[in-house]
């Protein structure tokens, strides 16, 4: 592959939407029609200066961006090694990345003259972006969620709920992030006039990837001013948790042309990366095929049927991951790995000890991640991890998992 | 020419619409899918619609997702799907068999090798509900060149700028899905569909047959009576479903292919 490589990383996806052999449109006849509309009207609003004053004024002022980048003081202490930022996104307005992507839908919607907003959501953390921009501007929005992550997650159903969003949970197949797709599709299929698909991820047919990249991409130029700010100089590694992969995509993409920078994606890898597939773990554990529009890398048995994966982390619950981190993964600009549930457990504590932070169980894989390469690192490598969502959402899986009764009084 | 340009062929010498008829391959099990799937032609059955199961069936309604989880839990494969193809073929060598499905499973077992196996199997077409013109290099263009007809699906939301995309390598017949929506849920009305059947007709040769949403045989004589032809999916596999048995499904079967050639 090396010797194919492109003079830049950061030209995808093509005209049919890969990058590569991943991305494409697999989508049924009925859908065909409105995400060619969907693309000729990303094209446009993506060079209209009109659009982005509008994205940029309510980051500002509704979002609460840019997010901090803060210097882990007391982390970098403990692990002994390399400079550890974190990028502050859990700061943001309903408390994880989501937002940044959901604001630039909503007005694209908008912009459409659509009315109806729907929503697959499995930590709950999509759902409530979407749940929270619909009522700022008055929209009807149904949230698709599995019926399984409906229950693990009740704090972001009845936030939803209050945000006047209707919560369906999806029961079909094992009731996970996965479902909640294929049944908002199903729904896109029955609405195509008024309603407006919000994906979370940077997955889905073409556009879907590549707009989503584009709103989280935020995360990375600003990681960019500010380190140069902090430090003047690039970090020597930037690294994320990946489910499907947006808060990665967003920090990764301002950097993937910048060759001095490592690039480390941290998938669930939940029990361990075994045959069973108790972990969800694309890239490490899966294989090419297709689903929910793209061709990317899956958890797939031999006969190409989907398997669920396991995770602690609901937003980390996925069969597959975004068509350019496999992309990033076959031509080796990024690294992936994965890191289990017992792992980012212990992350999960370590960052509320050391830095008073709660961050959710997401990021605390990206966190496992960094305790066990930095204190290897010299004392002047930089590395930036996204704290892309705070903790509230998940105290009550940690409580479980750690033996802690707080649900019982 | 496939068993299906001879099978228009002839119900347009017999002054006939075509029935076409949808079960899941495999459900609820091997032994009594392939029984009633034998049952077909005789109930009055053109063409077969053979489902191939798959865990994330995107475009369709509870009937056929639940069809596909008891086929998968009964431990259905794809190979198994194209022997019951092979069984058909034993005593049937005329009624045309599609096979109707998602493209994850076939691209799992590698496009040649699929397109080889089911060309051997006795198969004379593919519908894969997630392939739309825009990847028509992935599997429709090598199916055409393996001798497969590749029947594409026009929607209500394909207009006439559109609709030569889609027809453009289609061959077989035209598959007209009546709703927007997914199978077996809401009711397809003639009356909609007789004009939109005339649009796609304006503009291709081929037989245009109607699907989606035809659950009863008044439904099937109304429905292929301004086409050429109709499909019933998640009717039949809801009496699989009820667990009917084979001979009370195909009853099932003969009234609507009864409906549909009164037409």
């Amino acid at each position: 592959m090396a010797n194919d490589l492109p003079n830049s990383f950061m030209t995808g996806p093509d005209e049919k939407g890969r990058f590569g052999d991943f991305g494409g449109r697999f989508v049924s006849e009925t859908l065909m029609p409105l995400i060619l509309e969907l693309e000729q009207q990303y094209e446009h609003a993506k060079t209209d200066q009109s659009f982005w004053d509008e994205m940029d004024f309510l980051w500002k002022h509704y979002v609460g961006r840019p997010s901090p980048l803060y210097f882990a003081e007391r982390l970098t202490e403990r692990l002994g090694g390399a400079k550890i930022y974190f990028k502050r996104d859990e700061l943001n307005h309903t408390g994880a990345h989501k937002i940044n992507n959901v604001l630039g839908q909503i007005i694209l919607a908008r912009r459409m003259g659509k009315t109806r907003i729907i929503a697959e959501t499995g930590a709950g953390q999509h759902g409530v972006a979407t749940a929270t921009v619909c009522a700022k501007f008055g929209l009807k929005c149904i949230v698709y969620m599995g019926a399984t992550d409906v229950e693990r997650q009740a704090p972001n159903v009845f936030r939803m709920k209050l945000l006047g969003a209707e919560v369906v949970p999806v029961t079909s197949g094992r009731g996970t992030l996965k479902d909640a797709m294929n049944d908002a599709l199903r729904d896109w299929v029955t609405n195509v006039r008024d309603t407006f698909y919000c994906i979370g991820t940077v997955a889905g047919p073409h556009p879907y990837p590549a707009m989503v990249r584009d709103f989280q991409a935020i995360i990375g130029k600003e990681t960019r001013e500010q380190i140069m700010e902090a430090e003047g100089r690039l970090p020597d590694t930037v690294i994320a948790a990946i489910g499907g992969g947006s808060n990665a995509m967003g920090l990764f993409y301002p950097f993937l042309d910048d060759k001095s920078v490592n690039i480390i994606g941290v998938e669930a890898g939940g029990h361990g990366v075994n045959e069973k597939m108790e972990h969800c773990a694309s890239l490490t554990g899966g294989r090419p095929g297709v689903l929910h529009g793209n061709r990317t890398y899956l958890l797939q048995d031999e006969d190409g049927q989907i398997l669920e994966g396991h995770s602690i982390s609901a937003g980390l619950d996925y069969p597959g991951i975004g068509p350019e981190h496999s992309w990033l993964h076959e031509i080796g600009r990024a690294e992936y790995v994965s890191i289990t549930d017992k792992e980012a457990l212990e992350a999960f504590q370590l960052s509320c000890e050391t830095e008073g932070i709660i961050p959710a169980l997401e990021p605390s894989h990206a966190l496992a991640h960094v305790t066990k390469i930095a204190p290897d690192l010299p004392k002047d490598h930089l590395i930036v991890m996204n704290m892309c969502g705070r903790g509230d959402k998940d105290i009550f899986t940690v409580a479980r998992a750690l033996g802690w009764d707080i649900e019982g009084g | 020419m496939t068993r299906i340009d001879d099978t228009f062929a002839r119900l347009q010498a017999e002054g006939k619409k075509a029935f076409v008829a949808y079960v899941m391959a495999g459900d609820p099990d091997y032994e009594t899918s392939l029984e009633v799937v034998r049952g077909l032609p005789g109930a009055g059955v053109d063409i077969i619609e053979l489902g191939m199961p798959f865990t994330d069936p995107m475009a369709d309604g509870p009937t056929i997702q639940l069809a596909g989880q008891r086929a998968l839990e009964g431990g259905q494969t794809l190979e198994k799907t194209l022997q019951i193809a092979r069984e058909l073929r034993k005593d049937d060598d005329t009624t045309p068999i599609v096979m109707m499905g998602y493209y994850n499973p076939i691209y799992s077992r590698g496009v040649d090798r699929f397109l080889a196996d089911a060309k051997e199997a006795g198969i004379d077409g593919l519908i894969v509900v997630d392939l739309p013109p825009e990847e028509d290099e992935e599997l429709c263009i090598p199916a055409q060149k393996a001798g497969l007809n590749f029947i594409r699906l026009a929607t209500p939301t394909t207009d006439d700028k559109r609709l030569p995309k889609v027809l453009q390598n289609t061959s077989g017949f035209v598959y007209y899905v009546s709703i927007t929506g997914i199978t077996g849920a809401a009711e397809a009305q003639a009356g909609d569909v007789a004009p939109e059947v005339a649009r796609i007709k304006a503009q291709t040769d081929l037989p245009v047959i109607v699907g989606f949403g035809i659950k009863t045989p008044d439904a099937a004589e109304a429905i292929a009576g301004v086409a050429d032809g109709c499909v019933v999916g998640s009717a039949i596999v809801g009496e699989i479903a009820a667990g009917r048995t084979p001979v009370d499904v195909l009853s099932f079967v003969k009234g609507l292919a009864d409906g549909a050639h009164r037409a």
